[in-house]
């Protein structure tokens, strides 16, 4: 069987959002190989520290990372970077401020081997709804939230705990199914915005500085189940997850690998060399692990 | 120092004091003089040349929105309606039904085989009740390579079986409102959108921009302009690098090279700061023939593709607005970078959303930096109000506005895009006069012919395909269309103190007619021959060519 497809996720929101910030702390602290390509105005969107080399195409970034520019041609990029060795482990794609993100998802039709992952849109809490008054943006920060499988409200210390719970309010009321997720500083750990979940092992916590916000659990059934009606109900359900990842074993045989962003989800087969489980992120503060564990067997949580 | 002395049957001069004349005299490339022989001799030695003395001589024509691949896009075949001179001289006959589409596309592939993909363009089904040119239809001219058509529009690509193969297209259950599928379930052949033609076109290893490099590219391109009587042409826009500009320095000193190039650069890929520093680095190289240092940006996308910004109340058939190409925050630092400098900027807007974005931001970057003249211009401008023109025209700007639309796709805009009302006042070139604003008009070639006496008859006929008159009111005189494509023109460029005119001191350009336009009847204007040019005191015939 070939390799698994390559996660290419979307990063988008308005400028001045801290879609850039965001980027840097997942090179910073995700471990995994990242791929970022951006369509920005020339800005240089990796901090300093960051760069080991730069020639015109390519910066290399330490443990691995590269990043590029796109322009016209991204399909053309992205077979290039799928192309590298060693493989990234997951594209980046971060957009200009007025895109609208999830239409840059289309390109991925034209290349096989590559598969899109979900859009993350980064707001910033103290900003986002004078963008969105602004009678020029209003429609464009509209069509971004839309688009937004999980939705970072971002600069969260920037504004006091009552604006907060506005802004959070107005964010809900904007979007349908989109997980909101706050954030200081774009440091959301990469396991929630990425799904780079490892294999699920007994005892697995969200890593990250910030899993004080986050809860997970390991969805264990305990035979066969339909796994496109599992990730419906994962992707669909009010269980308050914003990612779950994980193999079932399918009714007939053979394994299914389950993929949830917010509310949307993708079912593929998998090899049949895969432990079983579904591990379940969400906010601490919204989780309901009962609600999930109607679904099948939760593992125990670690001592 | 020789002085040449053209004798004309008439020259019109575009200048107030002097606007008739039979000579004018030639030194270094510059005017020297216009009046009567007489009158001229006053300037010592001289040798009469009477090549143009039956014909009418007018300034220079001046493009101001063209692209360099008018002259490449005929390394393609043309599929059109109407017919079309190629560079040669050799008229394309429009092809009216999918049988001669298939037909051309065969003698096309046996002409030039091989495995690369079949290039066409130019190809506009609203002419034929809109049928929908499938994979199949295609398939008849070739499955063994690729097809891949642009549409006039510029909107919507066609492929065959092959080309949809190759670029991984060719598979069940796509599932995206720019791939239309057939009964069968597979693409039936069209791509609507740049969101799918960009990656279709590149998976297929079509570059445009690697042809516009090419020097018989340019070389096509500069013949397309002898023939349309055009002396200086904007190239709206390419992405130039330090590389491209020396070749460009050297492709344009050839002592035949006869046009002066102005090629405006995209400002997207550079941060607002270094674009700026750039541009005015570019600004110093220019010379004669390479006008460098002026910026393209683009606000928003196109009417006809549903992507151009509309204010209220938007689209008749209920399409949601169209798309920002650049933040407001970045209009703004670019401009303020430009107007510091003292470069010059101008910005694509197709809906009136988008023009009234780039007003209200020359407004507030003027409060900061006073460019009282900054000539921003409005490129397209095709649905501006007279509230937008009246404070244009107060904040220096300038407008360029597509004329020929109304010809190709008026019918259109009249029917399903902006409905009867606005579509009678898009490209108002009446209105724009009326209020002050410095206008010009174009044909944005290769998306319509190249030829501004076509564009100058477009402004003052009004014509749609159906026949109808859109916009009576907003209709301009001979007089007026002519001084747009000359003068006009040149003012948008910031280079009317050196063209548009034929006056002492300024660069000979000529465009040499064998009619008089100002005496044809106006629905004749776009049939006047012309013979050729003169660039910089150089005589380019079209028969040379």
């Amino acid at each position: 069987m070939a390799r698994p497809a390559l996660p290419v996720t979307v990063i988008g929101g308005y400028l001045g959002a801290g879609k850039t910030t965001l980027v840097n702390q997942l090179l910073r602290h995700s471990g995994l190989r990242l791929a970022v390509m951006v369509n920005e105005f020339g800005a240089l969107p990796i901090d300093r520290d960051l760069i080991e080399a730069e020639d015109d195409a390519l910066i290399s970034i330490s443990g691995g990372c590269v990043c590029c520019e796109f322009g016209d041609d991204l399909a053309g990029a992205l077979l290039q970077v799928a192309g590298m060795d060693p493989r990234p482990d997951h594209i980046l794609l971060e957009s200009s401020g007025v895109a609208i993100p999830g239409s840059i998802l289309t390109t991925l039709l034209f290349l096989d081997g590559l598969r899109g992952d979900g859009v993350v849109v980064v707001a910033d809490a103290a900003e986002i709804r004078n963008t969105a008054a602004n009678t020029y943006l209003a429609d464009t920060i509209q069509r971004q939230l839309d688009d937004a499988d999980i939705l970072v409200l971002n600069k969260t210390d920037l504004v006091s705990e009552a604006e907060l719970a506005e802004v959070t309010g107005w964010v809900r009321s904007h979007t349908k199914g989109t997980r909101i997720v706050p954030a200081v500083h774009g440091a959301v750990p990469h396991d929630v915005l990425l799904g780079s979940v490892p294999l699920p092992r007994r005892g697995h916590k969200v890593s990250g500085h910030a899993e004080a916000l986050f809860r997970s659990r390991v969805l264990q059934p305990d035979g066969p189940v339909d796994p496109v009606a599992l990730a419906r109900a994962l992707a669909e359900g009010d269980l308050g997850l914003v990612r779950a990842k994980g193999y079932v074993a399918r009714p007939g045989g053979g394994l299914s690998l389950i993929q949830v962003v917010g509310a949307r989800w993708t079912v593929e087969d998998a090899t049949d060399d895969h432990q079983t489980g579904v591990v379940c992120i969400g906010l601490k503060a919204t989780f309901d692990a009962d609600g999930l564990a109607r679904l099948g067997p939760l593992e125990p949580v670690p001592a | 120092m020789p002085t040449t002395i053209f004798q004309a049957k008439a020259i019109h001069t575009m200048t107030t004091t002097r606007p008739m004349a039979t000579h004018v005299a030639v030194r270094d490339g510059r005017i020297l003089g216009v009046g009567t022989l007489k009158e001229l001799e006053r300037w010592g030695d001289y040798r009469l040349d009477t090549t143009f003395a039956d014909k009418v001589l007018l300034p220079g024509f001046v493009e101001g929105h063209a692209h360099a691949s008018a002259g490449p896009v005929w390394d393609g075949t043309y599929l059109g309606w109407y017919d079309r001179t190629d560079p040669e001289g050799k008229v394309w006959k429009g092809l009216k039904t999918v049988d001669d589409i298939v037909a051309r596309l065969k003698k096309a592939d046996a002409a030039a085989p091989g495995t690369g993909p079949l290039i066409a363009w130019g190809l506009d089904p609203i002419y034929m009740d809109n049928v929908r040119i499938t994979r199949q239809d295609l398939d008849r001219a070739t499955t063994e390579r690729a097809i891949l058509i642009t549409h006039a529009s510029g909107h919507i690509m066609s492929m065959n079986s092959k080309g949809l193969e190759d670029v991984g297209l060719l598979k069940q259950g796509l599932n995206h409102p720019a791939i239309p599928l057939g009964a069968d379930g597979l693409p039936m052949g069209e791509l609507l959108g740049p969101e799918v033609m960009v990656p279709a076109a590149t998976r297929l290893g079509y570059d445009r921009r690697a042809e516009e490099a090419n020097p018989a590219g340019m070389k096509a391109f500069t013949k397309v302009c002898v023939r349309a009587g055009v002396t200086t042409i904007a190239d709206l826009a390419r992405t130039y690098t330090r590389d491209d500009v020396d070749k460009m320095l050297v492709q344009t000193a050839a002592p035949d090279f006869p046009i002066c190039l102005v090629p405006f650069r995209h400002g997207r890929d550079m941060a607002p700061k270094d674009l700026i520093a750039y541009m005015v680095e570019m600004k110093a190289k220019s010379t004669e023939r390479l006008e460098l240092g002026n910026i393209k940006l683009h606000a928003d996308g196109s009417i006809q593709g549903f992507t151009a910004r509309l204010r209220w109340p938007g689209y008749q058939n209920g399409a949601p607005n169209g798309l920002w190409y650049l933040a407001p925050e970045q209009l703004t630092e670019i401009l303020e970078g430009a107007f510091e400098n003292g470069l010059l900027v101008h910005v694509h807007t197709n809906g009136d959303e988008a023009s009234e974005l780039v007003i209200d931001t020359v407004e507030k970057v003027l409060k900061k930096i006073p460019a009282a003249d900054n000539r921003t211009t409005l490129q397209h401008c095709q649905m501006a109000t007279p509230a937008q023109f009246r404070k244009a025209a107060r904040l220096g700007m300038c407008v360029n506005l597509f004329a020929n639309h109304h010809w190709f796709w008026g019918d259109e805009h009249y029917k399903y895009t902006v409905g009867p009302e606005r579509a009678e006042r898009m490209n108002a070139c009446r209105t724009a006069l009326d209020m002050g604003v410095p206008m010009t008009i174009h044909s944005d070639a290769p998306v319509t012919p190249l030829g501004p006496l076509f564009t100058a008859w477009a402004a003052v006929n009004r014509l749609t395909p159906s026949g109808r008159v859109q916009g009576e009111a907003e209709k301009i005189t001979v007089a007026e269309a002519l001084q747009a494509i000359t003068l006009g023109a040149a003012f948008t460029m910031k280079m009317d103190h050196l063209i548009g005119s034929i006056e002492a001191g300024k660069r000979a350009d000529f465009a040499v007619l064998d009619e008089d336009p100002y005496k044809v009847a106006p629905e004749a204007l776009k049939d006047v021959p012309v013979w050729g040019t003169v660039q910089g005191g150089r005589v380019f015939p079209v028969a040379g060519l």
